[in-house]
C-alpha cells in the first residue's frame, strides 16, 4: 500500500508518522508543502506539528497551502485522509471536517496517556478492529473540539464521531475528558468516513518500549483494511 | 559622538578597561567599536573572572571528541554516532520576562547544538524558583514553564528530564538552566573555526532588530534623544524560525560547502565573526548594509550588538553560494552574503561605504582581561549534634506525610505534563525518572540523561557540594542501567567582586574538578553565570551538573518502579545517619546549619559499578539512587512509581530511627531483588566490599514500618502528586 505524508514548514511529527507508516509495511513518501501534485496514494496523512508556526490559528496557513487543493480534490473524490493533532486541525480549516480546535480547558500544553473509544467502525480505518478501547497519547495546546448544536447533531445523526476520550474501563465522562472537548470528543469523519481527524497520536506508541503499543493495532489493522 | 571615560562606564566597562583598550588602539575607539569591545570583555564573553579557575577542569577521556571551547561538548558513542550536548543559563531575563526568557533560553541552547551538524534529540532543564510563600514565584514557575514548552514543544524535540527547586535565595534571581543534546555523526561534526581567505561569510536566519541591544548596563547617552525607540532588553523567541533554520542547517550540511559555522548567540554577530575568524587566525570584513534588518535606520553599532534571535553565521567555499541560498530559499529565511575573511587579522565594518570601525581581533578575544579575583576559603561548619529528645515529639506519619509533599521532594508532573516529551518517538524513559532516556534512533543504543544542582550542601561547603553534585548526575545515569560518560556544567554565582561568592565558585569548581577526575566523568562543555545578585543578596552557589550516559542495549534499560510482591529490597551503601543539611533537618527540625554529607568517592564509584554490575545481569530488578529525603524517601518514590507497597523489616539498628530513614548519606542505592536470586546479590555485593542493609519486602499497597500500617500507596501518592497542582490552581 502506497502512503504520502506531507510536510509543511513547522511539522514535527512527519518523521515519527514516516517511522510507523513503513514498520507496517506501507510504502510511504514525503510530499512537500509547495508541491501541486500528490503521489500515487491509498493514504494521505497530514502529521502534528507546528505548521507554519500555528501562526494566525492553528492549522490555518495549512488550510491555504500549495499542497492542500490537491489533498481536498483527493478527499473529495474519496480517497482516504487520515490528519493527527495538527493534522487534525488542519482538515477543520480546510472545511473537510466540520468544528474546531480550541485551547485546551485548562489554558495548559498537555502531553500524556489518554484512553479512547472507538464509536464508529464501520469504516476503513476502524473495520474489524479488535479492540473498542485504545490507549493512546495526546500532545496538544490545541484539542477542544467544539462545533455548534447543529453540526454536533448531524455528526451524531451520521455517526460521524469516530472517537470519544473515556476512562480505562470506557466510561466516557468529565474526568477522562483531557481537554474540555465537547461530548469528549477525540476524533472525527467527515460524512463519507473517508476523512477521519482525531487529536490522539497513534505513531508515538507503536512498541512496549514506549508509552505503550495500542498504536500498532491501529496501523496494522488500517493495512489489513486497505490490502 | 565623541567617546569618553563616561560612555565607557555606561557600557559597563570599568575605567582601567577602557585606559587598556585606548593603548591597544594607541587612539580612542570609535563607539561602535566601543560596543564591541564592551561586548566582548564582559563577563558573560570573556569568562574575565572565571577563566583562570576553569582551566582547572578536567576536560579530558578516551570518549572525548571535543570538549570545552567550541559550541558544545561532543562524545563518542560508538559506531560513528557522537551525541553534542551542553547546558546554558538564561536567568537574568527569564526573571525580567518569564515566558520569553525561558523560551529564548531553550532555543539558544538547541542552535548551539545543531551549529555542530546534530539533530537535537533531547531537552532538560534546570529550574530554580524563590520560596513558594513569595509572591511572584507562581508567576515566574508558570511563565517559565510555559516558555520552555512553548519552544521545545514547538521545535519538536523532546523534553525528557529536568529538576526544579525552591528556596527563598532565589526570591529576587530565579534560576533557568536548559540543556540540549544532539546526534550527529563523528565524522561530520561543524566547527567554528574559520580557515581560508577570501571566503564568503554569509548571513541565515531571521531578521535582525533592535531587540536584546546590551541590556541594563546600555548607555543612556545613546538612547535619552531618541527613548521611543528604546525596546525591552529581552530577546523574543519565534520557535517556528528556529525550526526552520534547524532544517535549512542540517540540509546544508548534508554537502561540504560550509567551512565554518557560528550561531549568533550573546552579543549577536559580534561574537560570532570575532570568534571565527580569532579561532582561524583570520581577519573578517563585513558590509553591515548588507545584513537583513527588521527595523528601519538601524545603525551599525546596533547591527553589531543586537541579539535578535535565530541567526547564523556562516563561513562558505567559494562557489557554494548559490546552491546554499536555494536552500534557505526553500525554507523562507533570510540569505545574505556580508562580508569575507581576510588576512588583515582585523575585524573591519563596512556601513555605506564608509568603513566604521576597524579593531585587530586579538585586542578582542587574547587581550580581553582576566581577573584572579581575591576570594575567600569556606569553613567545613561544625557537626550537629542531634539528641533523642529532638526526636522525641515526632510522630512518623506525620512526618512522612510533610515531607514527600514538601516542594523540593513533590512530583513536578503538573510541570513535565506541559513539556512534549515523547515527539520523535525514541523517549524509553519519560521525566519522573532517574534520568530521560532516549534511543539512538534505528539503533539498539540509548542515551541517558540527567541534570542535578544542590545548593544547600554546596553553599554549607562549597568544596563538598561541588564534589556531591557530580555524584549525583553520576548515580541517576547508573539508576537507569547506564555507563556514565561525561557531564556539562552551568556554574550559577552571586558577584565574584565578592571575595565570599569568588570562594564559592572557586571551591566548587574544585569539588567537581575532583569527583569528575575520580569517576573518569570529563567536563565536555559549560557556562558560567555570576551577578545572580539583587540588592546585595547573591544566591546559592548553585553548580548544575548535566550528566549524559549510554546504554549499549535499550532493552537493558533500568527504572525505579517496584515490580513484583514479595521481592526483596535492599539498600547498597552504608547508612551512618547524618541529618546534617538533610530536608529532614531544614523541614522538621528547622535546623540549617551543619555540614554536607561527606563524599567518599572510593564508596561512590565502587557501589556505582556494583549496582551497574546487578543491572547487567539480570539481578537488579528496580533502581533508585538514594539522595534527598533519604532512604524513606527513595523507597516511596519506588513505590508510588510502581503503585506497590513496602514492609519494612523491623528496626534493630543503633542509630536512631529517624536517622536511619532520613539521612541523606551519599553514594546509596535501593534495589529490588528476587527472592531466589538474593545469594546470587549478596555474594557479589561481599565480593565487591559493598555494604548493604535487607530494607523489606515488597507488599500490594501497604506501607509498613515496625509492622505497623502507616500509609497505603495510594494515599501517599496523592500527599507526593497533589501538592504542585493544589500549588498552581
Amino acid at each position: 500500500m502506497n502512503s504520502s505524508v506531507i510536510i509543511f514548514p513547522g511539522s514535527n511529527c512527519d518523521r515519527d508518522m514516516d517511522v510507523a507508516l513503513k514498520k507496517f509495511g506501507f510504502k510511504n513518501k514525503m510530499v512537500w508543502h509547495d508541491d501541486d501534485k500528490l503521489p500515487k496514494s491509498d493514504l494521505i496523512v497530514l502529521p502534528g506539528g507546528f505548521s507554519y508556526g500555528d501562526y494566525l490559528r492553528c492549522g490555518s496557513i495549512a488550510g491555504k497551502s500549495k499542497i492542500i487543493q490537491s489533498v481536498i480534490d483527493y478527499a473529495k473524490s474519496g480517497g482516504l485522509v487520515l490528519g493527527i493533532c495538527n493534522g487534525f486541525q488542519i482538515l477543520t480549516e480546510t472545511g473537510l471536517l466540520k468544528g474546531v480546535l480550541q485551547q485546551n480547558k485548562n489554558i495548559e500544553f498537555i502531553c500524556k496517556n489518554v484512553f479512547v473509544k472507538i464509536n464508529n467502525s464501520e469504516n476503513k480505518f476502524f473495520e474489524n478492529i479488535d479492540r473498542d478501547i485504545l490507549e493512546l497519547h495526546i500532545a496538544h495546546n490545541e484539542g477542544n473540539y467544539f462545533c455548534s448544536e447543529d453540526e454536533l447533531k448531524s455528526l451524531e445523526d451520521n455517526n460521524q464521531i469516530a472517537a470519544y476520550y473515556c476512562s480505562s474501563d470506557g466510561k466516557v465522562d468529565d474526568r477522562s475528558n483531557p481537554n474540555g472537548a465537547i461530548k469528549n470528543i477525540a476524533g472525527i469523519f467527515n460524512e463519507k468516513k473517508n476523512i477521519l481527524g482525531m487529536m490522539p497520536h497513534p505513531e508515538r506508541m507503536i512498541d512496549q518500549s514506549l508509552s505503550g503499543e495500542d498504536g500498532s493495532i491501529f496501523f496494522e489493522n488500517l493495512l489489513k483494511n486497505l490490502k | 559622538m565623541e567617546v569618553n571615560e563616561k560612555i565607557a562606564v555606561d557600557h559597563g566597562l570599568k575605567l582601567d578597561e577602557y585606559k587598556k583598550i585606548c593603548d591597544l588602539l594607541k587612539r580612542v575607539p570609535n563607539l561602535t567599536e566601543l560596543g564591541i569591545f564592551s561586548a566582548m570583555w564582559n563577563e558573560h564573553c570573556s569568562y574575565k573572572s572565571s577563566r583562570l579557575h576553569l582551566k582547572k577542569l578536567n576536560t579530558k577521556g578516551k570518549k572525548v571528541i571535543q570538549g570545552p571551547g567550541e559550541n558544545a561538548g561532543v562524545i563518542d558513542i560508538g559506531d560513528d554516532d557522537a551525541i553534542v550536548f551542553k547546558i546554558e543559563s538564561h536567568n537574568h531575563p527569564s526573571f525580567i520576562e518569564p515566558y520569553q526568557g525561558a523560551a529564548t533560553g531553550v532555543g539558544g541552547i538547541m542552535r548551539d547544538v545543531f551549529t555542530m551538524g546534530a539533530r537535537p534529540i533531547a531537552n532538560l532543564n534546570s529550574i530554580h524558583f524563590g520560596s513558594t510563600q513569595h509572591k511572584k514565584t507562581k508567576n515566574l514557575l508558570r511563565g517559565v514553564v510555559k516558555g520552555i514548552g512553548g519552544y521545545g514543544n514547538c521545535i519538536g524535540v523532546p523534553t525528557i528530564a529536568g529538576q526544579t527547586c525552591f528556596d527563598q535565595s532565589y526570591n529576587g534571581n530565579i534560576l533557568v538552566n536548559a540543556m540540549t543534546l544532539g546526534l550527529v555523526n563523528k565524522n561530520k561534526i561543524f566547527y567554528s573555526k574559520a580557515a581560508g581567505i577570501n571566503k564568503p561569510v554569509i548571513y541565515v536566519g531571521s531578521k535582525t532588530g533592535r531587540d536584546g541591544i546590551h541590556g541594563a548596563s546600555m548607555a543612556s547617552a545613546i538612547f535619552d534623544d531618541k527613548i521611543e525607540e528604546k525596546k525591552p532588553t529581552v530577546q523574543v523567541g519565534d520557535p517556528f524560525t528556529e525550526k526552520l533554520l534547524l532544517e535549512a542547517c542540517l540540509e546544508l550540511m548534508s554537502d561540504k560547502s560550509i567551512i565554518a559555522i557560528q550561531d549568533m548567540g550573546a552579543a549577536g554577530l559580534t561574537s560570532s565573526s570575532i570568534e571565527m575568524a580569532s579561532k582561524g587566525n583570520l581577519g573578517i570584513e563585513l558590509h553591515l548594509d548588507k545584513v537583513p534588518c527588521r527595523e528601519e535606520k538601524m545603525t551599525p553599532y546596533e547591527i553589531m550588538l543586537s541579539e535578535s534571535q535565530e541567526r547564523m553565521l556562516i563561513v562558505l567555499e567559494n562557489g557554494k553560494e548559490d546552491s546554499a541560498k536555494k536552500i534557505f530559499d526553500k525554507w523562507n529565511l533570510d540569505f545574505a552574503v556580508i562580508g569575507k575573511t581576510t588576512n588583515s587579522k582585523n575585524i573591519e565594518l563596512y556601513f555605506k561605504k564608509e568603513k566604521v570601525a576597524n579593531v585587530p581581533i586579538k585586542f578582542l578575544a587574547n587581550e580581553a582581561p582576566m581577573y584572579d579575583r581575591p576570594w575567600k576559603k569556606t569553613k567545613l561548619p561544625q557537626k550537629i549534634k542531634f539528641s533523642n529528645n529532638d526526636f522525641k515529639k515526632l510522630k512518623f506519619n506525620d512526618v512522612i506525610k510533610k515531607i514527600i509533599s514538601n516542594p523540593n521532594i513533590c512530583s513536578k508532573q503538573w510541570i513535565w505534563e506541559q513539556y512534549d516529551h515523547t515527539v520523535m518517538g525514541d523517549t524509553i524513559q519519560k521525566p519522573g525518572g532517574d534520568a530521560g532516556v532516549v534511543r539512538v534512533h534505528g539503533t539498539k543504543k540509548a542515551v541517558a540523561s540527567s541534570v542535578d544542582s544542590s545548593a544547600s550542601y554546596c553553599y554549607a561547603h562549597p568544596f563538598t557540594g561541588g564534589k556531591q553534585v557530580v555524584c549525583e548526575a553520576w548515580r541517576n545515569l547508573v539508576s537507569v542501567g547506564a555507563e556514565p560518560i561525561a557531564i556539562t556544567n552551568c556554574l550559577n554565582f552571586g558577584n565574584p567582586e565578592k571575595k565570599e561568592n569568588m570562594g564559592e565558585f572557586v571551591e566548587c569548581i574544585d569539588g567537581i574538578n575532583e569527583a569528575s577526575k575520580y569517576l573518569n566523568f570529563p567536563v565536555v562543555s559549560g557556562n558560567v553565570s555570576f551577578y545572580n545578585e539583587t540588592k546585595d543578596k547573591g544566591i546559592k552557589p548553585t553548580p548544575t551538573i548535566g550528566g549524559v550516559g549510554l546504554i549499549k542495549d535499550y532493552k537493558n534499560l533500568m527504572s525505579m518502579n517496584f515490580k513484583s510482591i514479595g521481592n526483596l529490597v535492599l539498600v547498597i551503601g552504608k547508612t551512618e545517619g547524618i541529618l546534617d543539611q538533610s530536608i529532614f533537618a531544614k523541614v522538621i527540625l528547622d535546623e540549617r546549619k551543619g555540614p554536607p554529607p561527606e563524599i567518599n568517592l572510593f564508596n561512590e564509584k565502587n557501589n556505582g559499578e556494583t549496582a551497574l554490575k546487578l543491572i547487567k545481569e539480570k539481578l537488579a530488578l528496580s533502581v533508585h539512587d538514594v539522595s534527598l529525603g533519604g532512604i524513606m524517601i527513595g523507597a516511596l518514590k519506588m513505590c508510588i512509581a510502581g503503585s506497590k507497597g513496602i514492609k519494612f523489616n523491623k528496626f534493630k539498628d543503633l542509630i536512631n530511627i529517624y536517622q536511619y530513614f532520613f539521612a541523606e548519606d551519599q553514594g546509596r542505592y535501593i534495589i529490588e531483588v528476587d527472592k531466589n536470586n538474593l545469594k546470587k546479590v549478596e555474594s557479589i555485593l561481599k565480593k565487591s566490599s559493598v555494604h548493604f542493609d535487607l530494607l523489606g519486602e515488597i507488599t500490594d499497597k501497604e506501607i509498613i514500618i515496625n509492622d505497623e500500617l502507616t500509609f497505603t500507596v495510594d494515599k501517599v501518592t496523592e500527599f507526593y502528586k497533589g501538592w504542585l497542582y493544589k500549588y498552581m490552581s
